[in-house]
């Protein structure tokens, strides 16, 4: 019965675990993805990145009036770049040995 | 330090592994560089891949005699298409003995086993692969690409191929291309769910050593451009979602792009299908969707751009490719490389012979068939108004109430008349430039 049980119910698993079954080699020391938060103040009103990111790692700070974003779960795709047209983002791949290392893909 | 070989390749994916194996072949020094830990780390599919076409590009590798040796998932002999509506769904089934029978029309894979395979291929014939290497820009000589640059270090080539994906920072580099579009790009989000293999074969009613791909669109995109999609593996399914980029900024800040992935897995047509999987993999990437019209320059002095990073990916509706056109555009760059080589000119004007190898190939002749999709599919009634009418249409049809049931023709009727006549017009005419 148990074993039916397992077999009938589906994983839906927080962002964080999803992520958690990755494998990222983290870059401690460079960031790959630098916000200009003074683009992003000015110019932006939309700001898509906080709804766009497959692993959602961009969050809006209110206290200090910014968008952060915890680059340690990227995976790569590079939505966030692309729709932030007003340019704010510097975005490039992580360094070479570092970000995610897709087993399946 | 500065070494010099034939060619540069950025990018162990199918593009660039499709030129590697040609170049090696004909003998020449090729040298592809990859920024992951080995070919497919970086990579996503859905996915599968349509044979057909790549067949005569690569006949030593996907031929009958060693087509058992390529590790795919499956070969898929049934597809199936569900439209989605808020609480109801239809789908359409099919199968047929073409699919199962003789060469394989496709198979579906995943990267990071399949381009690791590719890779050691491409190694045995000759071509030297470096993963972890990350190429920071390129070495330019008297206006013309003549090299890469990589932590300080230059490698020079007579010529680069880019096959660095669809973002393509060395297209970027090389002028061929601006700032991305979001209209040009979707994103793709996938979870691999591990089943065991029985269990993939009794749920989707296949065979073993055979596939099912399942594409979903509708009400899953709350109206935008995108769907989900289910290929099974032999040991798992791969689930994901599309989501067109220009349509999700359209759409603004009411949604979350990761809880639509959730919404689709706990619907019910899904629950069944994955129930008492285990998720060992989330992954994401861009897909190139534009339309042939806004396809940049492809070859400048110096350099080339194949699959992903020359846009080559096409939605045609209910066929989505892309790794064909990788594949195959790498073994046409090959040629062109190899016949700009005997004429010993790797200028823009001497490698203008792919842009035209292309569009003589199926590749840009399938991009030019379908250049009016990407536009026909941004109309958001396809994911709300069609999949809905379709699904309360057989609603009707099937709901026996407790009132006496009207006839089948006025069952129908009621429905075909509150169909919005004008703009269903509309869009059927625009069907007929598909």
């Amino acid at each position: 019965m148990a074993q039916d049980d397992a077999q009938s119910s589906i994983e839906i698993l927080s962002l964080e675990d999803k992520l958690g079954r990755n494998v990222f080699k983290i870059d401690k020391e460079s960031p790959h993805i630098v916000i200009d938060h003074d683009i992003c103040r000015q110019q932006c009103t939309l700001r898509p990145c906080l709804f766009v990111c497959p692993a959602h790692l961009y969050t809006f700070n209110d206290e200090r009036d910014e968008v952060f974003v915890d680059y340690e779960g990227c995976l790569e795709c590079g939505t966030c770049m692309i729709v932030c047209e007003d340019e704010a983002l510097t975005w490039h791949y992580p360094r070479a040995g570092y970000g995610i290392q897709y087993r399946f893909g | 330090m500065s070494e010099k070989v034939d060619v540069v390749i950025v990018g162990a994916g199918l593009a660039g592994l499709g030129a590697a194996y040609h170049l090696a072949e004909a003998g020449l020094e090729v040298l592809v560089v990859e920024r992951g830990d080995y070919p497919g780390s970086k990579n996503v599919t859905g996915g599968r891949l349509y044979l057909n076409p790549v067949r005569p590009y690569f006949p030593d590798l996907l031929g009958d005699e060693r087509i058992g040796e390529v590790p795919f998932e499956g070969r898929v002999v049934k597809e199936r298409l569900t439209m989605v509506a808020e609480d109801a769904s239809t789908t359409v089934e099919f199968q047929s003995s073409r699919m199962g029978e003789g060469p394989m029309h496709s198979a579906t894979l995943l990267r990071g086993v399949f381009d690791r395979w590719l890779g050691d291929v491409v190694s045995e014939r000759g071509a030297m692969i470096v993963p972890g290497y990350k190429v920071d820009d390129l070495v330019w000589n008297e206006g013309k690409v003549a090299g890469i640059l990589s932590a300080g270090d230059e490698v020079l080539a007579d010529v680069v191929l880019a096959a660095d994906g669809a973002l393509s920072f060395i297209a970027e580099r090389a002028v061929l291309r601006h700032r991305l579009e979001p209209k040009h790009f979707a994103m793709g989000i996938k979870e691999l769910i591990e089943l065991p293999p029985d269990r993939v074969q009794e749920r989707f009613g296949v065979q073993p050593g055979q596939s099912a791909s399942h594409l979903f669109f509708g009400s899953l995109t709350q109206g935008m451009l995108g769907g989900g999609f289910l290929y099974t593996n032999r040991e798992s399914v791969s689930l994901g979602l599309v989501l067109g980029m220009g349509a999700m900024l359209d759409k603004g800040d009411v949604f979350q792009a990761h809880e639509l992935m959730d919404a689709f897995k706990a619907r019910p047509e899904i629950q069944p299908l994955i129930a008492g999987g285990r998720v060992v993999e989330y992954s994401a990437h861009a897909i190139p969707e534009s339309s042939v019209n806004d396809m940049p320059r492809l070859v400048c002095d110096g350099m080339l751009l194949a699959g992903d990073a020359a846009g080559l990916g096409l939605n045609m509706g209910i066929t989505v490719r892309g790794m064909d056109f990788a594949l195959a555009s790498g073994a046409i760059a090959a040629k062109s490389i190899l016949e700009a080589r005997e004429d010993g000119d790797f200028s823009a004007q001497s490698l203008a012979r792919y842009e035209v190898a292309l569009r003589d190939s199926f590749v840009l002749r399938d991009h030019r068939t379908f250049a009016a999709m990407p536009s026909f599919l941004e109309n958001p009634r396809l994911y709300t108004l069609y999949p809905e009418w379709v699904s309360g249409l057989l609603g009707d049809v099937f709901w026996i109430g407790k009132s006496p049931k009207e006839s089948l023709w006025r069952t129908i009727w009621n429905r075909v008349r509150r169909l919005p006549w004008i703009s269903a017009l509309r869009d059927a005419l625009k069907v007929r430039r598909l």
